[in-house]
Parts: structure tokens; sequence; C-alpha cells
């Protein structure tokens, strides 16, 4: 069948709390092929955040194994990590992240500065990704003079400009009205039948519902689910 | 990258003009006042040194007062400073004030020198038109002169002075040369002439005669070579000695070298003393600016955060804060190079003095500026590279 692009292997992760170990990722195993759209749900205090950042790799498991484009993520250090997250990940988040001096087009190319792309490079990669999202004229816009739901596109196009091999979004309809959520969501599907790999984690079972996929994740355990169910 | 870097860290002191500005001060007032000092003392000095080379190293004053019974030294006592080894000659200064005439112009207060030969052959330079004052002029006491100037300016009103006759003090003389302009020929002329209204040198015997002297009081002791001077300096001490009967306080000794030696002295002293200084001040702006980098790193918290999550290695991070901690730093050292050298050259022009560019002490100022810069800019920069990309994001 299809290439498996991440796979996860009794992954736990402890944070110390007073004089004991708080375990927040009780052994979590996870496989996620290329080209899937895959839905993390979970109600808050399950576990979310912890996992998110380390398939975002922002952080390591306590123990496990992680293994992403066949890159073993488990015990990297912060420099090597901040090599993989410029190639692999592109991230979303929910309260957006953009820089708020930059325009549009500007805080799209900062993934590909850090990528190291020529000026010229970035200039184009930028512009094309903008498009895609539906921003061209908005591209010397600063965040402020963009509405939430255009400020999440930028977001997105930034996330696809290093082309990354995974897009880890973290409640990206958090801060959106129904409707502009709705076409956030519209913009994702679309993503995901061009072939990107999209992560998204949700406690919001109806955004859920837009992958192809859902894990259920509870009290730091994961469960397979079922989209009809959800 | 680096360029990226550097439009990052310049957009953020812009986006904070003034912080920045209040931020940059102490640097700016601690280099201006480190460059005004240093090119204030140091043209004061650079003044001064040059007259003193002007008159000449390697020249010995002797101011001879001599005793009730013997005033002054005569032509015996000079021969035997002459003779000793290593002098190349004995110069007497004979000086007065005295009113010369043109045909019907009268010029007072002039000055009036006598010297010798040996005066001519050991100042560089001194005769720009005509020929020197020569042996043959002393012995037979010729009336021959030489002008400056700021006589020839004064009394001849454009006629060629040369071969002209001008009578001083009742005698006429034959203009045989004219003197350069602005030349600082003797520490005591220096002195002493401040307002005359010009200068004609004229043979020692001559102006001996004149003045109704029989003794010289002053004589310039030219030395050869310049590190036997101390042993020159013994010797004229002793044929002084001898001539005035070890009589005390018969005669001094100014020798040239060792005050240039002194003001040397003076000046490193004033060097260390104005680095002392800089360094106080800096260390103040410097804790001023890490000040300002570390609210800047906590204000800016998630955006590094952010930086990291889209692939942002530390190294590039502490990179960013720290050209612009250099960045604030030289630019107060620029701004205050500049303040500096400005109120250097009003203070200049207020006291009279040239103004000269120190290229040493801009350097030194932004130099200085751009080591604070890293210094200071480093633990920031560091702090700012460790966060935790996690934690940084979550500060919104």
């Amino acid at each position: 069948m299809s290439k498996e692009i991440l796979k996860m292997t009794n992954i736990i992760k402890t944070y110390p709390m007073g004089d004991e170990d708080h375990v927040v990722l009780k052994g979590i195993d996870l496989i996620v092929n290329e080209g899937e759209f895959l839905s993390v749900l979970g109600p808050s205090g399950s576990g979310k955040s912890t996992l998110m950042n380390i398939l975002g790799c922002l952080d390591t498991p306590t123990s496990g194994e992680y293994i992403l484009h066949n890159k073993n993520i488990s015990n990297q250090n912060q420099k090597e990590l901040a090599r993989i997250r410029s190639k692999e990940i592109g991230f979303i988040f929910q309260s957006f992240h953009l820089l708020p001096r930059l325009s549009a087009r500007e805080n799209v190319e900062l993934p590909l500065i850090y990528a190291k792309f020529s000026k010229s490079e970035r200039k184009n990669i930028a512009e094309e990704m903008l498009v895609k999202v539906g921003l061209e004229d908005k591209m010397n816009h600063r965040p402020n003079q963009l509405s939430g739901g255009q400020q999440q596109r930028v977001a997105i196009a930034r996330a696809l400009s290093t082309n990354p091999t995974i897009l880890l979004a973290d409640e990206p309809t958090g801060s959106l009205d129904q409707s502009t959520g709705k076409q956030v969501m519209n913009l994702f599907t679309e993503l995901n039948q061009e072939g990107h790999t999209i992560i998204m984690i949700t406690h919001d079972s109806t955004i859920a519902k837009y992958a192809n996929r859902i894990v259920n994740l509870l009290d730091g355990m994961l469960t397979e689910g079922d989209v009809a169910d959800a | 990258m680096l360029r990226e870097t550097i439009k990052m860290s310049w957009q953020n002191i812009v986006n904070n003009k003034m912080r920045s500005f209040l931020t940059i001060l102490g640097i700016v007032i601690g280099v201006a006042a480190v460059i005004a000092l240093i090119t204030i003392i140091q043209g004061v000095i650079d003044e001064l040194n040059q007259q003193f080379l002007d008159i000449g190293t390697g020249k010995v004053n002797v101011q001879a007062y001599g005793t009730p019974l013997k005033r002054g030294l005569n032509n015996s006592d000079i021969e035997r400073l002459a003779e000793i080894e290593n002098v190349a000659g004995v110069s007497p200064n004979l000086s007065f004030s005295s009113t010369a005439v043109k045909d019907e112009n009268v010029l007072e207060d002039i000055t009036v020198d006598g010297k010798n030969e040996v005066y001519f052959r050991t100042t560089k330079e001194l005769v720009s038109r005509g020929r020197n004052l020569n042996i043959l002029d002393m012995d037979s006491k010729n009336k021959v002169a030489i002008v400056d100037g700021e006589l020839v300016e004064n009394l001849f009103f454009g006629i060629d002075p040369l071969g002209e006759t001008i009578i001083v003090d009742g005698t006429t003389f034959i203009i045989v040369g004219v003197l350069k302009k602005d030349l600082h020929d003797d520490m005591i002329a220096m002195v002493s002439a401040g307002d005359s209204n010009g200068k004609v040198i004229i043979p020692y015997t001559t102006a001996m005669t004149m003045a109704g002297l029989g003794n010289i009081t002053s004589v310039d002791i030219t030395v050869k070579d310049t590190n036997y001077m101390s042993q020159v300096i013994d010797e004229i001490e002793l044929v002084l000695n001898q001539a005035f009967n070890f009589k005390d306080d018969s005669f001094f000794i100014l020798d040239l070298d060792s005050l240039v030696d002194a003001m040397e002295k003076m000046q490193s002293m004033m060097t260390s003393m104005l680095t002392g200084i800089a360094a106080i001040s800096l260390l103040v702006g410097g804790i001023g600016i890490m000040n300002m980098m570390l609210v800047s790193v906590t204000e800016r918290t998630s955006e590094i955060g952010l930086r990291k999550a889209l692939g942002a290695e530390p190294k590039s991070i502490q990179s960013q804060f720290l050209i612009e901690s250099i960045f604030l730093s030289l630019l107060g050292g620029i701004i205050g190079v500049i303040l500096g050298l400005t109120l250097s050259y009003v203070v200049s022009n207020a006291i009279g003095m040239p103004f000269r560019l120190h290229l040493g002490a801009i350097a030194l100022g932004l130099n200085f500026s751009a080591i604070i810069g890293i210094v200071f800019g480093w633990a920031p920069a560091r702090k700012a590279s460790l966060l935790n990309p996690i934690d940084a994001l979550r500060s919104v």
C-alpha cells in the first residue's frame, strides 16, 4: 500500500511534578502513511499538546521510538531538531503566530530563510503559496490588515512553503468563526487531495470529521476511532 | 542568511526608536566625551611638541645670570663651551626691543636679536630669501640685518627689502635676508616677543656694541649626538661652575629633550587616565544595552518560539540578537564620534588651537562600542537561543 511516513512506538512522556513524575503519554503507538489526513481527537488534558510537540519535533519523548521520514527523532539535540523541523514539518497554530511587523509575503518567506533558500527563490515560492491559498491580492498586507481566516491562510501558506513531509495543525479553526473555519477545513481537504500528509490535533469532533482517519487520545492513551462515529 | 539577520535586527531597532535611542545614549555620551577629550588634549600636546620641534631638539639653552662680580659669559667662556666634546656650536642669544625707521616710516616695538653664524647653521631653513649671517659679519661687526615678514609688511609696503637700508636704534643696516614666516625659532623669543611688530636679526657682536654689553647672558648650545646629552650637560655645568666660582643660582640649564620627555610622559599619563574614564562610561552604557536586550528577549519570547518552530537553529537566534546589540552600540559609537569631533572642533576653535582629526581616537571609540555590543549582547542572545520553543510558543 502507501508508504509509511511516520512511526511511533511505545512513546512515553513524563514531566517532573513536585517529587514524582507525571506521566502524560502512556505508550503511544502510531503509524501514519503518506497522503493521509489524520485527526487526533481528544479533550483538553488528554496529552494533545504534548503529543503534538513530539510529533512536531519540538520535544523529544522520555522513552519510546519516533521515526519520521526514516529518521529517528527520539534522541536528537536542539540543533538537529531545528533542522528536521525546517525540512519535515509545516506548523499551523490555533493563534496563527504571524509576525505582526512583516507582510504576508515576508511571513511566508520566514521558514525559507532558515531553510537557506536564496532571496529570489523565497519570493517566488512565497508568492506561489499565497496564490495557492487564495491571497494573491493580499501579499503585502500586514497581519492586522487581514481577517482571521486570511491570517490562517497566510499561516497555511507559510507551512506549505518548505514543502514539508507533514503538515501539523493544532486546533486550526480554534480562533475562527464557523463559516471561516469551514473554509479553512475545505482548504485542508484540497491540500490533502493534492497529496499533502496532514495531522490535525483538535478537541472538536465536527472538525475532526474532515479527516479520512481519526484516532482518539484519552488520558495519554491512543485508540483508533471511526470517522463515521465521531 | 546573514543579510536577513541584519535586516531583521535593523527593523527591530527602527521599530523601537525611542527605546533604542535612550539605550544608546550612554554609549553616545561616553564615546563623545572620550573623543572630545583625546582630540583636544592631543591637539594641545601636538601643538607644544611641534613648537619644540621647530626650535629643534638637541639644543640646550643656558641662562647665565652670573654673579655680581661677573655678569654673563665672556668670549673665553663661550669658547670653552664650544670645545666640549659633542658640542656642534654655541649660539649667543641677545635680544632687545627697539624702533626701526625706513625713510619717513617709523615702526616701534620691534625685536632686535643678536645671533652668530652657529645659529644659522644649526637652525633649519631659516632664511627664505637672501643670505645668512656669516662669521665675517661677526668678526667685523658688520651692520647687516635679516628681517622677518612682519617687519617687511609693516615697513616696506610691497618694496623688495633685499639690499635696502633700515635704521635700527640709530644705526643704519643693510638688509641681506628675509626670514620665513611663522617661525618659532627660539623659546625665549616665543614667550617674550608676543606683541612684537617685527623682528630684525643682526650679528651679535654688533648687537652687543649697540646695547653696550660686555658679556652674553644666554646661549643656545647645539649637541651633535643627543645620546650623549647628559654627558654634555654635565660638562656644561662644570664649565659654568668654573666660570662663576661655583656660586649658587648663577646659571640655569634648560634642556629641550628632557622637556619633550616630560611632555610625552604627561601625554601617556593623560591617555591612560582617559582610557580609564572611557572604560567606566562605556561599562555603564553597556549595562544599558544589556538591559534593553534582556527586555527585548522577554518581549519577543513568542517570536523566538515561532522562529524556532519554523526551523531556526539556536545559533541563528543567537546571532540575530547579537547583531542587534552590536548594531545598537555601534550606532551609539558612530553618533558619539560625530558628536565628540564636533565638540572638539568647537572647543579647538574657541581656544584658538588647530583642530586635528585623530584617527586613533575614532578607531578606539568605534572598536570599544563594537566590543561592548558583543560583550553585553552575548548573555541576552544566549538566553534567547536557549529558550525552549514549546514554552516560548505558549506565551502569547
